[in-house]
């Protein structure tokens, strides 16, 4: 047990460092292989000869890939200074990259849009969890039924309705003709709870509507797999109440691929919370990205792409060690 | 879902005589089932048609619409910006209306939006089947440290949020490079990256079925009448791997629409004043569409539609190729 985690950490670590390199391929080698100046990019939107030299200065531009990518792991984990002549910025760890047109770390505004893009992400998760796997459930029980059907079509348009689609849509409903929720904005927890959950109902219903039917499908036909297994016979053979069979024989190994798909969705479910918080005008980390891309802010893209990829990966490993939990046989002997 | 043996041999019963029942490919038990799948059928109806109008745009707008650049400024209100009349003006000239600020025909940009958005996504899809056949059935076939590799690799694709390394890549690339520029540069650009992060859903597919019929007899046969690495891998195992991979590159197609979507809608996809679904959804959502829902139902129900005529065509498919599979 205790090896096999450990494998899957440095795997993980193996993974991070791969990531790493490619995002520093991505932000520094790529622009200069085809004719854009990093330097230019990494300035802010169009900035004069000096502060392109400054900034050139600063991230060591001038210098051989290698160090300049060192000097960017190193930053990750001591932090670093950005230094040109007088000029001294200090990023502390965990550098992710110093946004020159704002003059501050890029961490502080990653920090600052989080909790928006985590709580539009947790509750949405649940709330797919929940209904995704109950429907399923019902659905496999009643194979062929009315429900099953109903559920089924929904499904269907479900994975084909575009999440900017459908919150402009539920906005327009709420918001605009029912007048249920004006002027949806996001509310911090810590602020008031009470509003935090009332403004983010629709946005978490939009965003878990996709993966409602993802998982009502899945979880559909894993159960239907252990329903017919030669146990659950047994089971209903030793007359347990069918609700103790369906709950504990059927659904506790139904739920073990689950959690292997939710966490590989994790990174589907950023981008389409991503999508959702642009919809509802949350300023979350896409929104942060985004803008970044629009104002040529290209320090702030960077970090969010390289917090968002760390996160994704840590949150695989700790899926793959809990489902060495859950599951007895993925424990190598 | 699928018909059961029994059923296909009555079938061919009473079918016309032509069709001889041994020899009957697999291509073609599948088109028999698939045609007997309603919804399938119809969809796949409807995609040509829509493929038809995406390529035939210029006339059919020269026909009903006006060109989708065209601002008419003299159909909105100078106050508010917004068309006059009802339903975002809409008429028997302009037949869903004109947009609001320049006025232009949504139902023009709606015609020319299908074109960027089946072209991108069927160019991503092409994309992301080449690179997932072969890499999939590398790492199948020649297993060991290859597999390791793109095992990994394809882990790691699937696992990062795509949607931000997208923005990532859109946002260093510059206006001008591999010798293109404009419209054509963003769609190249769109195309790789949506392709990129789309081929391991290809290659587990392919690295899956080759890794189960590697050690069948007739790739052993092959091997021992003297056969190399690729002759096995591209006249033994290919034909083998087409038919789930064409199940799984229409399915495939649906997830680009609405990748190529969602990159336009952020403002890093297809740049204005192409038309194209996602910038049209983008422009209502800048509160017009409160004012008149026409602005983004006449997008919005595109993508819908396209998508989920691509969903049930490839699920007809996985039904009549890949009967196992899936469900």
């Amino acid at each position: 047990m205790a090896r096999f985690i450990l494998g899957r950490l440095i795997g993980g670590i193996v993974i991070l460092w791969l990531v790493s390199v490619l995002a520093f391929v991505l932000f520094f080698v790529v622009p200069k292989a085809l004719g854009n100046n990093p330097a230019v990019l990494f300035a802010g939107r169009s900035p004069d000869p000096a502060t392109i030299a400054g900034v050139t200065k600063k991230l060591g531009l001038d210098r051989s890939y290698v160090d300049q990518y060192w000097d960017f792991l190193r930053g990750v984990f001591v932090g670093r200074h950005f230094d040109s002549g007088s000029n001294r910025s200090w990023c502390p760890a965990p550098c992710l990259g110093y946004s020159f047109r704002n003059d501050q770390p890029v961490w502080s505004e990653i920090v600052d849009a989080l909790p928006v893009t985590a709580s539009l992400s947790i509750g949405a998760a649940v709330l797919f969890l929940v209904v995704g796997v109950s429907t399923g459930v019902f659905s496999a029980v009643r194979r062929g039924g009315l429900f099953d059907r109903i559920a089924a079509a929904v499904s269907l348009a479900g994975v084909s309705l575009p999440v900017y689609f459908t919150g402009l849509l539920l906005l327009l409903l709420v918001s605009y003709k029912w007048h249920i929720i004006d002027n949806v904005h996001y509310v911090d927890f810590t602020h008031n709870p009470a509003l935090w959950a009332w403004n983010l109902i629709p946005a978490w219903l939009v965003l878990s509507l996709l993966y409602t039917a993802n998982y009502q499908r899945l979880t559909r036909a894993s159960m239907i797999e252990t329903l017919g297994e030669d146990y659950v016979r047994t089971a209903r053979a030793k007359g347990l109440r069918e609700r103790t069979v369906i709950g504990k024989h059927a659904l506790r190994p139904a739920l073990t691929p689950i959690v292997t798909i939710f966490g590989l969705d994790l990174g589907v479910l950023f981008g389409g919370a991503i999508l959702t918080e642009h919809t509802f005008g949350f300023r979350g980390l896409g929104a942060i990205s985004i803008d970044a891309v629009n104002t040529q802010d290209l320090p702030v893209t960077m970090g969010v792409t390289l917090f968002a990829a760390f996160f994704i990966i840590l949150a695989n490993v700790l899926v793959d060690v809990t489902y060495a939990f859950i599951d007895p046989r993925v424990r190598p002997s | 879902m699928t018909a059961p043996p029994g059923e296909m041999m009555v079938e061919s019963v009473t079918a016309p005589a032509v069709v001889p029942t041994e020899g009957r490919s697999l291509w073609r038990s599948g088109w028999i089932r698939l045609r007997r799948d309603k919804p399938a059928m119809i969809s796949g109806t409807f995609l040509i048609l829509l493929a038809l109008i995406a390529i035939f745009a210029p006339v059919i707008v020269a026909l009903l619409g006006h060109p989708p650049n065209e601002p008419h400024y003299d159909l909105l209100d100078p106050n508010t910006a917004t068309p006059r009349g009802r339903f975002g003006g809409m008429s028997w000239h302009y037949l869903l209306g004109v947009e609001p600020v320049n006025g232009r025909d949504i139902f023009s940009r709606t015609v020319y939006g299908a074109r960027v958005s089946l072209l991108v996504a069927l160019l991503a899809t092409a994309t992301a089947v080449i690179i997932g056949t072969v890499l999939g059935m590398l790492a199948g076939y020649l297993g060991g440290l290859w597999d390791t590799i793109i095992a990994r690799l394809m882990d790691l694709l699937l696992s990062v949020p795509s949607v931000l390394f997208a923005i990532a890549i859109v946002a260093v690339i510059p206006n001008k490079a591999f010798g293109l520029s404009g419209s054509s540069l963003r769609i190249g650009v769109l195309v790789f990256v949506i392709g990129i992060f789309a081929w391991p859903y290809i290659g587990r597919i392919v690295r899956g079925q080759v890794l189960s019929l590697r050690e069948r007899e007739f790739i052993e046969a092959s091997r021992s009448l003297g056969a190399g690495t690729f002759t096995v891998m591209f006249r033994e195992l290919l034909p083998n791997v087409a038919a789930p991979v064409l199940v799984y590159a229409t399915l495939l197609i649906p997830t680009n629409i609405l990748n190529e979507a969602a990159l336009s809608y952020l403002g890093v996809g297809v740049r204005p004043p192409t038309a194209s679904w996602g910038d049209s959804l983008a422009v209502a959502s800048h509160g017009w569409y409160s004012i008149e829902p026409i602005f983004m139902l006449a997008p919005g129900l595109a993508i819908f539609a396209t998508v989920l005529a691509f969903n049930l065509l490839g699920d007809g498919l996985r039904d009549a190729f890949d009967p196992r599979g899936g469900r």
